[in-house]
């Protein structure tokens, strides 16, 4: 029952898919923009999370400071929390009249909402926890002797983390990082919220779904052919690359 | 005095007040049971660890003082070391193993990767240079670990029971090779294990640590003539006594009287080898002997021979070959007659 309940919908979507038009379809303007602006956006919410994600997985797996529970605890927020409440909490914060945005336009007339920032701002936010949670296991699961072994051998905090504690935990980083594009790339809710539906600039993929449902249901289920392809790949990557080898 | 340590650590419930010396060139074994606090000492003086209290100094250079608020960091200490299963980098070459040190210790990938080179070639592993350690046989992973701990050049080298990680046969060749590289270098080495084989093997002087103190220091040979504690006498395979003497006689603590081969007054040991203690189904008679009713505590094969527990006047332990067990029929519980010569038996000062 429950895999039928699960496996269903998507069979469904393969039946009524326009197989013949699926090309045609794909190459509209819209779509290929809706396409690339998606990509672009969460390959850059990608990097933005594994840049700052990395470090802050650190610390919650290796340093024993006060108030790491409840910094663990902050993290996970954005992966329960309905994501339009996460686009509604990111326009109070950043927004032009927002606790932050306000100052900022003030000082610099730079507002974030409404522009393809926004959308990468928006991604981030909701994808980067999967990350940090990922990062963070594999670095609790790697076995800290290899740190004290390269500290006998001369190297430093920075570069032991570089050399060794990195490269032994690749796996989970990278299994992190398809994992938070993959959100990322998915992510509607916080996207329309903070970034809205322009196309071109904040008009991602998921954006592009729902509104063509209503004017283009063929071109609507062109697009979500594309993004329930690249769910699976996500997860044939995963499994084949890392989660069959472990 | 190249290194010179105190060291004193509270590890979990044991608290662990060592001090010991090691001079250039020189090769100290810590020997002890599981749970002595001997790694903790290891970690210490490679900096994983901070004492509570007293120094660890290398040639004049302070790595530990907590008195004065010094406390050197593992990265900036001129050691090298040798962990229990080796710890070499799985995503690194057996050559960039080697090199890490070097490198991160500044210097180019060339000169770092020339020296590692070096190393390499000397364990006589070049063929391996470029393979992954997961493809290293035991033994071979235990001389890259080795060189990769000597390629910095360190002035004190610390190995951590190097050889437990080895199976019997691989131990033997590993364990000779580790003394001849022990016997080229020229500063301190620091060796914890709990085989007083290895020990014995390696060391020009041990240092054997139970519950976080030192019961006896000497040379292998010294601490194997005369064990100090039953820890140190069950290790080398000796039945330990103590008791006071007169003259050549002496009287166990419980009150038998046990003859020996040299006379002293006072407070003594007596150990006893096993291979010394003859048994017996009747009281045995004739030259100067030591003679005691004894009951079978337990037999275990020992190599050849067959190890007999003895419990009675005189706890010992005694070798007898298969054929003398069958003939004497020992099983346990069996009451036996045990003899000893006393020119056998060694007493020497407690």
């Amino acid at each position: 029952m429950a895999v039928a309940f699960l496996v269903l919908p998507l069979i469904a979507l393969l039946i009524r898919a326009p197989w013949s038009s699926l090309g045609s379809l794909l190459s509209t303007p819209e779509v290929r923009d809706a396409l690339r602006l998606s990509v672009i956006c969460a390959s850059l919410a990608t990097l933005i999370s594994l840049v700052v994600g990395i470090p802050l997985a650190w610390v919650l797996a290796r340093t024993q400071i006060r108030g790491r529970g409840l910094l663990r605890a902050l993290v996970t927020v954005p992966l329960v929390l309905p994501p339009v409440v996460g686009g509604v909490a990111l326009l109070l914060a950043a927004g032009r009249r927002g606790v932050l945005g306000e100052p900022l336009y003030n000082a610099t007339g730079i507002s974030f909402p409404f522009t393809t920032t926004a959308v990468v701002i928006a991604e981030t936010f909701v994808a980067m926890p999967f990350l940090i949670i990922s990062v963070e296991g594999a670095l609790r699961a790697a076995d800290r002797r290899y740190e004290d072994a390269a500290a006998t051998l001369g190297a430093d905090r920075v570069t032991t983390f570089r050399r060794v504690t990195l490269p032994l935990v690749a796996p989970g980083v990278a299994a992190g990082a398809v994992l938070c594009w993959a959100r990322a790339l998915g992510e509607f809710g916080a996207t329309i919220t903070f970034a809205g539906s322009f196309p071109g600039t904040t008009r991602t993929m998921p954006l592009q779904v729902y509104l063509a449902l209503e004017s283009d249901p063929e071109a609507a289920i062109a697009l979500s052919l594309v993004l329930l392809a690249v769910s699976i790949l996500t997860l044939g990557l995963l499994r084949d690359r890392w989660l069959m080898r472990t | 005095m190249s290194l010179d340590a105190h060291i004193v650590i509270q590890r979990g419930a044991l608290p662990v007040d060592v001090a010991f010396e090691v001079g250039p060139g020189e090769v100290l074994a810590v020997l002890g049971p599981n749970g002595s606090g001997k790694s903790t000492l290891l970690r210490v003086l490679a900096g994983l660890a901070h004492p509570d209290a007293g120094h660890v100094r290398l040639d004049g250079l302070t790595l530990d003082d907590p008195a004065a608020g010094v406390r050197l960091p593992p990265h900036r200490r001129p050691i090298g070391m040798v962990f229990q299963d080796h710890l070499l980098f799985p995503h690194l070459s057996t050559v960039d193993n080697v090199a890490f040190g070097l490198r991160a210790r500044g210097q180019s990938r060339e000169a770092a990767g020339k020296v590692a080179a070096h190393w390499v070639a000397r364990m006589n592993l070049s063929d391996h240079s470029s393979v992954k350690p997961r493809s290293l046989s035991g033994g071979q992973a235990q001389r890259i670990a080795l060189a990769r701990a000597l390629a910095g050049s360190p002035r004190l080298l610390l190995l951590d029971e190097p050889l437990s990680a080895l199976d019997a046969r691989t131990k033997l060749d590993v364990r000779a090779d580790l003394r001849h590289h022990l016997a080229d270098y020229a500063g301190a080495t620091v060796l914890v294990t709990h085989d007083p084989v290895d020990a014995m093997a390696l060391a020009d002087r041990l240092v054997v640590v139970e519950r976080g103190q030192v019961v006896q220091v000497g040379t292998p040979i010294d601490v194997s003539r005369r064990p100090r504690t039953d820890y140190v006498a069950r290790l080398v395979g000796l039945s330990l006594l103590s008791g006071t003497a007169e003259g050549r006689s002496v009287v166990l603590d419980n009150g038998a009287l046990v003859q020996v081969a040299e006379a002293s007054t006072g407070p003594v040991f007596v150990a006893i080898r096993p291979a010394a203690v003859g048994l017996y189904r009747s009281r045995p008679d004739g030259s100067p002997r030591n003679v005691w009713a004894a009951t079978v505590a337990g037999v275990t094969p020992y190599g050849e021979t067959l190890r007999v527990d003895l419990h009675g006047e005189v706890p010992l332990t005694a070798d007898v070959t298969p054929e003398a067990a069958a003939e004497l029929d020992l099983v346990l519980g069996s009451a036996v007659w045990a003899s000893v010569k006393a020119s056998e038996v060694a007493a020497y000062p407690a």
